[in-house]
């Protein structure tokens, strides 16, 4: 082959490879162009701020009433539950694997995690259906065991997986020397891990934590199943809510098309993906710096 | 664990029975031991890195350990404080005595022993913390509290590692800002803040520019007051200049171990006259 048609199959193959990785950027600027487009007929009828702050959201009755507080109050309380269970379970996962495993515990618990945060969620809203639905009910004696505290215990025990994947990838892009250096000073094992390699590695942690918090927010099919679905102000952890992903996915079907609960599903659809794009800029934004951080010292 | 009778070697040898090249390994009765090595083997793996090594590390006196690349200096010195545990499957056989306690019985805690045997790594490396606070970690882990106290005892270590006057006006700041040489120092006052005995250099010098490295030299030859040193180099001339006593390593051989003028100025082997004049390695 000569070098000239040579160069011209290289280039072409630049080419392609551009275009491919130009397409992503294209089809997130149509998701953005159509959410916005179809959310803002909503915001205009109803109006941004009473949409936002009003409590109730009645759609389908006459008049109707399109306050998504409600919904977002639901997601929040769903998401903290979620929270508390998945920070604490997946850093000490993450912690026991990188710093505490032998080598053999090692090639047996990292690929388990890692199949863990693949199984479907409409797996984990099935075993919420199954077990912990009827649990809760029993345990605390409410009328339905369909609420925010169990799908937000669900939602908890799937996204540990991921802070603990994403932690202990970053404890262990600690530098072995620091490490080093704290046993060398006389410290045990816990006082080197307080000290020096959970401080190194924060914001990487920090960062796992935001991209977890963004997976339960945007997590659709176990709110679905196991929140209850009443998109009333949530007074405790054991009423029934309305997430915002939920509600979406359960009235989009029913409402009518170009109709003003078609648009402002449309404007919860936006708010959550503002949402969610946040928390990736955030989550980017403290890893890039924690890059350069470690980068100086190593 | 080989047991040796040392109680009885003390008194009546100047030589150890160390198989082979015993001759070679001439340990002075008149100095006070404060580590003896008896018959040390220690393999990575099925690799083995040293071989039946017996020497003796002097109180208040500078030991350097020199040999070529991949010998087992690091090797050697890391057993020293146990720094060697972390090396997943590797084997140590063998004795390390500190003052006549066995570092590796069970009442020994390596913990203990690091904050005993302190260690200066080859490449400085400070936490990504202040200037102070690398100091006074050391401190607060052995439970000093008092913070005037802490204070105190940083400057005066900061002081001794000779790196207060240059730095006095930024405490605060990371230690990551300050110069390769600077760490370095910053590194001993880390280590000599907690008061260790015997303080292990792992080639303190090997990322420093010639002004630093003679300014750890000097460092060195005033640390020898107060500690005892085992320093590992390249650098046949910083032996020279720094230390007491050497020991020649030879793919994990304990060649020779003898007074520093006398490896230089007449070794008994061969391989150490060929290494240090530069004839391999
Ligand atoms: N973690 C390890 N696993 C396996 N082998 C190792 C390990 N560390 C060192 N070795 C091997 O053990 C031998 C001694 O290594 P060591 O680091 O002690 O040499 P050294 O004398 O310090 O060399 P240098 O002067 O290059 O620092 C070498 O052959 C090396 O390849
Ligand atoms: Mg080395």
């Amino acid at each position: 082959m000569s070098i000239k048609s040579e160069n011209f199959r290289e280039k072409a193959i630049e080419y392609t490879l551009f275009i491919l990785s130009l397409s992503a950027i294209i089809f997130l600027a149509g998701i953005i162009f159509t959410l916005i487009k179809e959310a803002i007929p909503a915001f205009k009828e109803i109006g941004f701020f009473k949409m936002l702050l009003s409590k109730d959201w009645y759609p389908t009755y006459d008049p109707p009433d399109f306050g998504i507080l409600p919904l977002m109050a639901g997601t929040m309380v769903v998401t903290v539950i979620a929270l508390l269970i998945s920070i604490p379970l997946g850093l000490a996962c993450a912690i026991y694997i990188s710093e505490l495993a032998g080598k053999r515990e090692k090639v047996f618990l990292k690929p388990f995690i890692e199949l863990l945060s693949s199984i479907p969620s409409v797996v984990y809203g099935f075993w919420g259906i199954v077990f912990l639905a009827p649990a809760i009910q029993k345990y605390f004696d409410i009328p339905s065991g369909y609420c925010a505290i169990t799908s937000g215990i669900v939602l908890g025990i799937m996204s540990a997986p991921i802070i603990a994947s994403l932690s202990e990838d970053s404890l262990n892009y600690v530098p072995k020397s620091f490490k080093e250096a704290a046993f060398a000073l006389g410290s045990n094992k816990f006082e080197t891990l307080m000290n020096v390699t959970i401080p190194a590695a924060a914001s990487g942690i920090i960062t796992s934590i935001i991209l977890g918090t963004g997976r339960i927010i945007g997590e659709t099919m176990v709110v679905l199943m196991l929140s209850g679905g009443a998109a009333i102000m949530p007074t405790s952890a054991l009423e029934p809510v309305r997430p915002m992903t939920s509600a979406i996915a359960a009235e989009m079907g029913e409402a009518a098309f170009k109709t003003l609960h078609y648009y402002s599903l449309f404007a919860i659809a936006l708010i959550l993906f503002a949402i969610t794009f946040v928390l990736n800029m955030l989550a980017e934004k403290i890893s890039k710096k924690y890059r350069i951080k470690l980068g100086s010292s190593r | 664990m080989l047991k040796l009778d040392t109680e009885k070697k003390e008194h009546n040898f100047s030589y150890t029975s160390v198989k082979n090249a015993m001759e070679k390994v001439i340990l002075d009765p008149s100095q006070k031991a404060r580590i003896k090595v008896r018959n040390l083997n220690f393999s990575y793996g099925e690799k083995q890195a040293l071989k039946n090594i017996s020497l003796d590390i002097y109180e208040k006196k500078v030991t350097a350990i020199i040999g070529p690349s991949g010998c087992g200096k690091s090797t050697f010195i890391r057993i020293l404080n146990r720094m060697s545990d972390f090396t997943l499957s590797s084997k140590v056989e063998g004795e390390i005595l500190l003052d006549g306690k066995d570092i590796f019985s069970k009442d020994f805690s390596p913990v203990e022993l690091r904050k005993k045997v302190g260690m200066v790594f080859q490449k400085p490396n400070p936490f990504p913390k202040s200037i102070i606070e690398n100091i006074a970690y050391g401190l607060k882990i052995n439970g000093v509290k008092d913070k005037h106290k802490i204070e105190e005892k940083v400057i005066k270590s900061l002081k001794r590692a000779a790196l207060y006057e240059e730095i006095k006006n930024r405490i605060n700041e990371s230690a990551l800002g300050l110069s390769g040489g600077q760490q370095q120092r910053l590194c001993i006052a880390r280590c000599i803040a907690i008061e260790p005995e015997v303080i292990l250099f792992d080639e303190p010098c090997a990322s420093l520019d010639p002004i630093s490295t003679a300014k750890i030299e000097e460092l060195i030859l005033e640390l020898k007051n107060y500690y005892t040193i085992v320093i590992v180099t390249h650098n046949m001339q910083q032996a020279l200049r720094v230390s007491d006593y050497t020991a020649f390593f030879l793919m994990g051989e304990l060649i020779e171990f003898n007074e520093t003028k006398k490896i230089f100025e007449n070794p008994s082997d061969k391989r150490t006259e060929d290494y240090i004049t530069g004839r391999f390695g």
